[in-house]
């Protein structure tokens, strides 16, 4: 199955080479719009037609965004996908592809057999903000970091008691340390924006380390 | 050296058989009580099943797991607990019911004896008030499963006394755990985060975002957890989940702790997880989870 790429400006999926956007052809079956500028390069397509599929890389806004929303009855070849990224760490082997309520099971498909054909792992989601991952983790995060200003526990043993208790690789504020509580911040406040959920809202901590680094500390 | 003190575990489901398992490995004469003692002696052929992969998998030889069910006695009669240096509690999450448990103990009971629950949610200084002994009551929480976890969230009440404490996690550190002390606040730390966090997973299926098998696969691959939340929540027990929420909503008031009414209608259904082998995914045994 042979693919094109158009990138369009930095990409958070792919800030590096990678196989899939150096495997790609002139022309090909699926259509994929890389970088910060995917979805304007995806509204200046001459002609959308004669792709199996078309594949808009995100950010935290949804798909409806690109292709527009109707009654609930919306989807087409085009779908959305990230790779999911904390922060400045580098992207997971993950990537979210995000469908419409009317997609074609066979664009879906598609999409599936290109990434996983460059060794990517995917999860299908619709049209929602943070996806699926960045909407159960990031209440999480800012659950932890109003605790460790509670003295609920230390870092450390916060930390220490969910790698063991729930077998995580990593805990919560080490986690965050390492991929930047500002990040956080910014994810997670996109999304109080969008949801309008209290949850979401960005911990103090994270507002903290938001405003340092506004301020160039 | 406490290794020749009886403990008691009360309550055979699947927390009290993982303690069991804990326990009775670790080289402890071990007490498994429930009300029903059809349930109580399930709990041991549970343990038997869970030995025998054990066996299977060359972690333990035949004659150990004999003389490890050896040390292993069911019991439907709570006087059976008398000589118990530690009782483990491990029934569902309602304080008048264990309570009651704790009353019945404390006047069968010596006094050196001492009184742990595995609450997940419940305080531990409500529980200890309701013991006749709260000076001798800590909370010892293992963790889901037990047979294979190490960590033990160990949390004193309010009146515990520090020579207790010690003992206890001594105890704890004897069956081969691994003891965090954490403060006695609501769901103290895993479960302050987790059952949250299961709800909101539970959320996004209820809402359309994703299948349960896709969180699981984004979740595991993204953040390299071992078990994504769906198939947690399903060795969990999504009955037990209900009452989770319950006990943390009650006390903390948290939205994102409150039961989503998907959780409730799947219970009513009977999809309750690993044990009905049908909950989020569907599973084709209800075997005991690990060897």
């Amino acid at each position: 199955m042979s693919h094109r790429v158009i990138k369009s400006g930095p990409s958070r999926s792919f800030p590096d080479a990678h196989p899939l956007i150096d495997g790609a052809a002139p022309e090909g079956e699926i259509l994929v719009l890389a970088g910060v500028g995917a979805g304007e390069a995806y509204a200046a397509l001459a002609d959308k037609t004669g792709y199996r599929a078309i594949l808009i890389e995100l950010g935290t806004e949804c798909l409806g965004v690109h292709t527009s929303e109707s009654r609930g009855d919306e989807g087409s070849v085009v779908l959305g996908f990230a790779r999911f990224r904390l922060g400045d760490a580098a992207p997971s082997d993950l990537v979210e592809i995000v469908r419409q309520p009317a997609t074609p099971t066979d664009a879906v498909a598609a999409a599936r057999e290109l990434f996983e054909g460059y060794g990517l792992k995917t999860a299908v989601c619709g049209d929602f903000p943070g996806r699926i991952v960045d909407r159960l983790v990031r209440p999480y995060y800012n659950a932890a970091l109003s605790r460790l200003d509670a003295r609920l526990a230390t870092a450390g043993d916060m930390d220490l008691t969910l790698k063991l208790g729930l077998g995580y690789p990593e805990g919560p504020i080490e986690l965050l340390e390492r991929t930047g509580l500002a990040a956080h911040h910014d994810v997670t406040q996109a999304l109080y924006v969008a949801l309008g959920d209290p949850a979401y809202a960005p911990a103090r901590r994270a507002q903290v380390a938001k405003s340092r680094k506004f301020a160039g500390l | 050296m406490t290794s020749k003190i009886t403990i008691g575990v009360a309550g055979s489901g699947t927390m009290g058989t993982g303690i069991a398992i804990v326990a009775a490995r670790a080289g402890f004469p071990t007490i498994i009580y429930d009300v029903d003692q059809a349930r109580a002696e399930n709990a041991t052929a549970q343990m038997k099943a869970f030995f025998a992969k054990s066996v299977q998998r060359g972690k333990l030889t035949q004659d150990q797991v004999d003389e490890i069910m050896s040390r292993v006695k069911a019991t439907g009669d709570i006087k059976a607990m008398a000589p118990c240096g530690l009782v483990i509690e491990a029934i569902f999450e309602e304080l008048e019911v264990k309570g009651r448990l704790f009353t019945a103990l404390d006047a069968i009971c010596g006094p050196d004896t001492l009184f742990a629950s595995n609450t997940s949610t419940l305080s531990i200084t409500e529980i200890a008030a309701k013991s006749g002994r709260d000076d001798r009551f800590v909370g010892m929480h293992f963790c889901l499963p037990a047979q294979l976890m190490k960590l033990v969230e160990m949390s004193p009440g309010l009146n515990t006394s520090a020579d207790s404490f010690e003992r206890a996690w001594n105890i704890c550190e004897e069956m081969g755990q691994r003891p965090v002390k954490t403060q006695d606040a609501p769901g103290f730390i895993l479960n302050y985060f987790l059952v949250p966090f299961n709800n909101d997973a539970i959320r996004l299926v209820e809402e359309g975002v994703a299948e349960p098998a896709e969180i699981d696969k984004a979740i595991k691959e993204a953040l390299g957890y071992a078990m994504g939340p769906m198939e947690l929540l399903d060795l969990i027990g999504l009955d037990t989940q209900v009452m989770l929420c319950e006990a943390l909503h009650g006390v903390m008031h948290e939205p994102r702790a409150s039961c989503p009414p998907l959780l409730r209608r799947m219970v009513a259904a009977r999809r309750l997880g690993r044990k009905t082998k049908r909950g989020f995914l569907s599973y084709d045994t209800a075997a005991i989870f690990g060897a």
